[in-house]
């Protein structure tokens, strides 16, 4: 459909983002591969300026050789995981129920939503302090109310209630997704089902699920890209311990906390590559199902 | 003014040319209409002329000014789409007034002519409703005004009727002809509806894969098809053509006769048949006659109503004035 | 797939979903109403739920302690300002990719729409760096920038769904009525894609807003938004449940009540585009 005066016009308007994109994607990359070279403790008087010492791989193996990496990747996958598990079957059950005809339906839409409207750090603050204090805590009244020992939920169960915090808000997103495309769904498809005498069972599994495929992937996709970075949650509950410490809170400390600034970059790396990989892995799917 | 000629045109998609190179001449003030079976680059050819597309070589002159590389906006040519593209958001007087508002008219003007064209388009109780709440042929009559106030030097039709149910289209062929006769601006219309291409056209262009197969006035079409191909596109019901022992009698590879040229009795004629499928319309009566040693059924037109039925004997004559005459490679042997 | 059932089935659905429907808001709803409690009520056992003296006092302390209007007008500058910079550059790349597409518009949307995955960890010590450089720390230019940045590809990818939507005739058909590229995208495309434009504004001002890693590590006092406000929240000495809500109701009221009113906009908004 496109002419040559489109197409340049095409060219030219799209130029600003990709040249942005590009930039904040470059600059910043360039910059951390060189330190992870590099000896860079600022605390220790190291800077730009004085020049840096050119340390070869070392940050790379220091960074693996820790003991704190191995579990930082598999806390990360943990809590991604558990989080995707966690959402994308509450979301299904959630949106076949808002489905069903009932009173009131905008109403528990707009309740079902307004976790993702909570900020990280407010969630997270809320459910740290007034559900899961081991004293005060709502989650403590109601243990002790059924004759329990209340649970020092951040750090007996640390992984669970951080899933548990993460979930509550990305099932907003992950239910409002699939009931729009239950939806979407032909109830004709369905009555002829039922017509052939399919149990519920049956038709949720050969009818309903494989029509929510796409939309699961799309929940997989965005949800993915979110839950790799976040941070506010466990900079305020776990600060870390716990073996809640994922990849990028490892470097986050790395950097910051304990100013190696040569480390933190290699373990910046590290998280680059291992974003990639998903990545990839993600787009190919997400490709194919764009087109869908 | 809105003479339109294309030398050596051609466009390709990628690898697949779509249209071979072509060369046309759109005399100013002709309704020019292309006709051709679907997907044989009609909207192509169109679109190439709007400045939709760029050409893939060759040159497209407006009024003699080479137009190759103008942009749609340039060219001063208006256009009615088949799904009419009115301006959703805009009400009937806005969509109208767009064009001039783009090309800077005064308020005054602007006015003057919505006006204008709301009385002749019968749209004048229509003007502050949006498209979305008005009939399929509204808002074809507002997609004509819209191009009418530009004042273009002609006017481009996508198969503008297409989406209009058969009692409308009727009636809004007869307005787009009137309009045409009122205005005496060129119009390139594009169809595959053959009647429409007969009853509106001064010249016809019928393409097959982008080719043009002929050019000329409907009248010449009917009468003389230069090849089997138009032959058989042109005229409703389609033109019997019979191969064979019968067609070498004419010492042709193919014979054409319509079905309008057909003489019908039950007991003297040339061919003998029976009577198949018989569509009685009062007005005209087809039969689909199967002849005996032809490969194919015919079809026959009578006038009138006529009383022969499923598995009657029937006696075909055709008029030898009027039988076309084809080569083996399909072209007419004069 | 609604179909007609028995009243029955009707008040079941109702109580089930409006049940599910509080168990997920009732974080919310409880933290509203330790707003308006007392300290000692706050941490009462057992807790008390409706029956409180209600009480403004919290508020009053918290914006006593810190100057909620200040937090509350930084959210309101940074996320405003970055997400309309955002969509006024990402309406003109959108309409490239979905009007004048080519081989590559698919491989440059998923890229995009990678450089998110891109883990902000990664590359903080860099831009912290380059902001001492500029002169950015702790200004709002240096936040907008870098919020604008990390919703970009969101941005364009809902835009160009949207665009996706529309006919491609009608932009064609502003060409033939003489319509320039800016005519074109600014008095046809864009009105066009009201709702659509809306659902993105609304949601990436909300991720804007909400966005809690580069507002707590590029800011301290001066441009310091919402997120860093409850952050301040966070140290336990001196921690108080009434309080504690009173300030959390405050950075997240904003936006349950844009939400409320946005609800259909949002909702749209909310699949990101992705689906129909
Ligand atoms: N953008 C495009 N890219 C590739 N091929 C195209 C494109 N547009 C059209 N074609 C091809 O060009 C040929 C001509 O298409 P065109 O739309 O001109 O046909 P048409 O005569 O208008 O048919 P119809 O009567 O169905 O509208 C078709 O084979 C079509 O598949
Ligand atoms: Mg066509």
């Amino acid at each position: 459909m496109a002419t040559k005066h489109s197409r340049v016009a095409a060219r030219v308007m799209l130029a600003p983002a990709v040249i942005l994109l590009l930039g904040w994607m470059l600059v910043p990359l360039t910059m951390t591969l060189f330190f992870s070279f590099k000896k860079y403790l600022p605390l220790r008087g190291d800077s730009m300026a004085n020049g840096l010492d050119w340390v070869g791989f070392e940050n790379y193996t220091r960074f693996v050789g820790s003991s704190s990496f191995w579990p930082s990747v598999q806390a990360t996958l943990v809590i991604v995981g558990g989080v995707l598990f966690v959402t994308v079957i509450l979301g299904i059950v959630l949106a076949l129920l808002l489905d069903q005809p009932m009173w009131g339906q905008g109403v528990v839409r707009i309740l079902v939503i307004a976790p993702f409207f909570v900020m990280p750090t407010v969630s997270a603050l809320v459910w740290k302090n007034m559900f899961m204090d081991p004293v005060n805590g709502l989650l403590a009244h109601l243990w002790k109310f059924f004759g329990a020992e209340p649970l020092q939920w951040l750090s007996q169960a640390s992984m669970p209630s951080l899933i548990l915090i993460v979930s509550w808000q990305w099932l907003p997103f992950a239910t409002l997704i699939l009931l729009t495309a239950v939806q979407s769904l032909d109830s004709e498809q369905l009555e002829a089902a039922e017509m052939d005498g399919a149990p519920y069972i049956k038709r949720f599994w050969f009818i309903v699920l494989p029509h929510l495929s796409r939309a699961i992937t799309i929940v997989i996709l965005i949800q993915t890209i979110f839950l790799l970075s976040i941070f506010a949650e466990i900079f305020v509950t776990t600060g870390g311990a716990f073996g809640t410490k994922t990849l990028s809170y490892l470097i986050f400390q790395r950097v910051l906390e304990s100013q190696n600034v040569g480390l933190g970059s290699a373990g910046g790396v590290y998280a680059i590559i291992l974003a990639n990989i998903v990545a990839i892995f993600l787009m190919r799917i997400v490709g194919k199902n764009l087109d869908a | 003014m809105g003479r339109i000629q294309l030398k050596q045109v051609k466009k390709a998609f990628g690898d697949v040319t779509v249209i071979p190179p072509l060369d046309l001449e759109i005399e100013d003030g002709e309704f020019v209409v292309f006709v051709g079976p679907s997907g044989c680059g009609k909207s192509t050819l169109l679109r190439l002329i709007a400045g939709l597309e760029d050409t893939t070589s060759g040159i497209i002159e407006i009024d003699g000014k080479d137009a190759t590389g103008l942009p749609p906006a340039k060219r001063g040519l208006a256009m009615v789409f088949q799904s009419y593209a009115l301006y959703p958001h805009m009400s009937v007087r806005k969509n109208i007034a767009f064009p001039m508002k783009m090309a800077g008219l005064s308020p005054e003007e602007q006015n003057r002519r919505i006006e204008a064209a709301a009385k002749a388009l019968n749209l004048t109780d229509y003007l502050d409703r949006r498209p979305g709440q008005l009939s399929g042929g509204q808002r074809q009559r507002v997609a004509i005004g819209r191009a009418i106030v530009r004042e273009p030097a002609a006017f481009l039709f996508d198969e503008p009727l297409s989406n209009l149910d058969a009692a409308l289209r009727v009636g809004m062929r007869l307005e787009i002809s009137e309009l045409h006769k009122r205005l005496a601006t060129t119009m390139v219309y594009v169809t595959h509806d053959q009647v429409e291409a007969m009853t509106m056209a001064d010249k016809i262009v019928v393409l097959q894969a982008g080719v043009i197969e002929q050019v000329g006035s409907p009248l010449e079409l009917y009468h003389s098809p230069r090849n089997r191909f138009v032959a058989g596109f042109i005229g409703s019901p389609k033109m019997n053509l019979i191969e064979g022992p019968e067609a070498a009698k004419h010492n042709a590879h193919t014979i054409g006769i319509r079905p309008e040229h057909l003489t019908v009795s039950t007991d003297s004629g040339d061919w003998h048949g029976t009577v198949g499928v018989s569509e009685h319309l009062g007005s005209d009566t087809f039969f689909h006659v199967k002849i005996d040693g032809f490969a194919e059924p015919l079809t026959v037109r009578v006038g009138g109503d006529f009383d022969l039925h499923y598995g009657d004997a029937i006696q075909l004559t055709p008029d030898p004035a009027l039988i076309h005459k084809f080569d083996a490679k399909g072209l007419r042997i004069t | 797939m609604a179909r007609a059932v028995t009243t029955n089935r009707k008040i079941l659905n109702t109580a089930i979903a409006w049940g599910v429907g509080l168990v997920i808001f009732f974080p919310i709803l409880w933290t509203i109403l330790t707003s308006f409690k007392t300290e000692a009520q706050a941490i009462s056992d057992p807790p008390v739920f409706l029956f409180f003296d209600w009480t403004l006092e919290n508020y009053a302390v918290v914006q006593e302690r810190s100057d909620y209007m200040r937090f509350l007008w930084n959210s309101v500058i940074l996320a405003g300002v970055s997400t309309v910079l955002g969509l006024i550059i990402a309406v003109p790349a959108a309409w490239s990719m979905a009007f004048v597409p080519s081989k590559r518009t698919k491989d440059i949307l998923l890229w995009m729409l990678s450089t998110k995955m891109l883990p902000a960890v990664g590359v903080l010590y860099p831009i912290y760096l380059l902001f001492i450089q500029l002169g950015l720390l702790d200004s709002r230019l240096g936040l907008i920038i870098v919020l604008m940045l990390i919703n970009l590809p969101i941005i364009v990818w809902m835009l160009y769904t949207y665009f996706k939507e529309i006919p491609g005739e009608i932009l064609e058909a502003s060409r033939m009525d003489g319509a320039g590229l800016k005519d074109e995208i600014l008095y046809v495309l864009t009105p066009m894609a009201v709702p659509g434009i809306a659902s993105t504004l609304l949601l990436n001002f909300i991720l804007a807003w909400n966005e809690a890693f580069w507002t707590l590590n590029l800011t301290a006092a001066k441009a310091a938004p919402l997120t860093a406000f409850i952050a301040s929240y966070s140290s336990p000495e001196g921690l108080f449940f009434a309080k504690l809500s009173a300030a959390s109701t405050m950075a997240i009221a904003p936006i349950l009540i844009l939400g409320w009113f946005s609800q259909k906009q949002l909702v749209r908004g909310l699949t990101f585009g992705a689906v129909k």
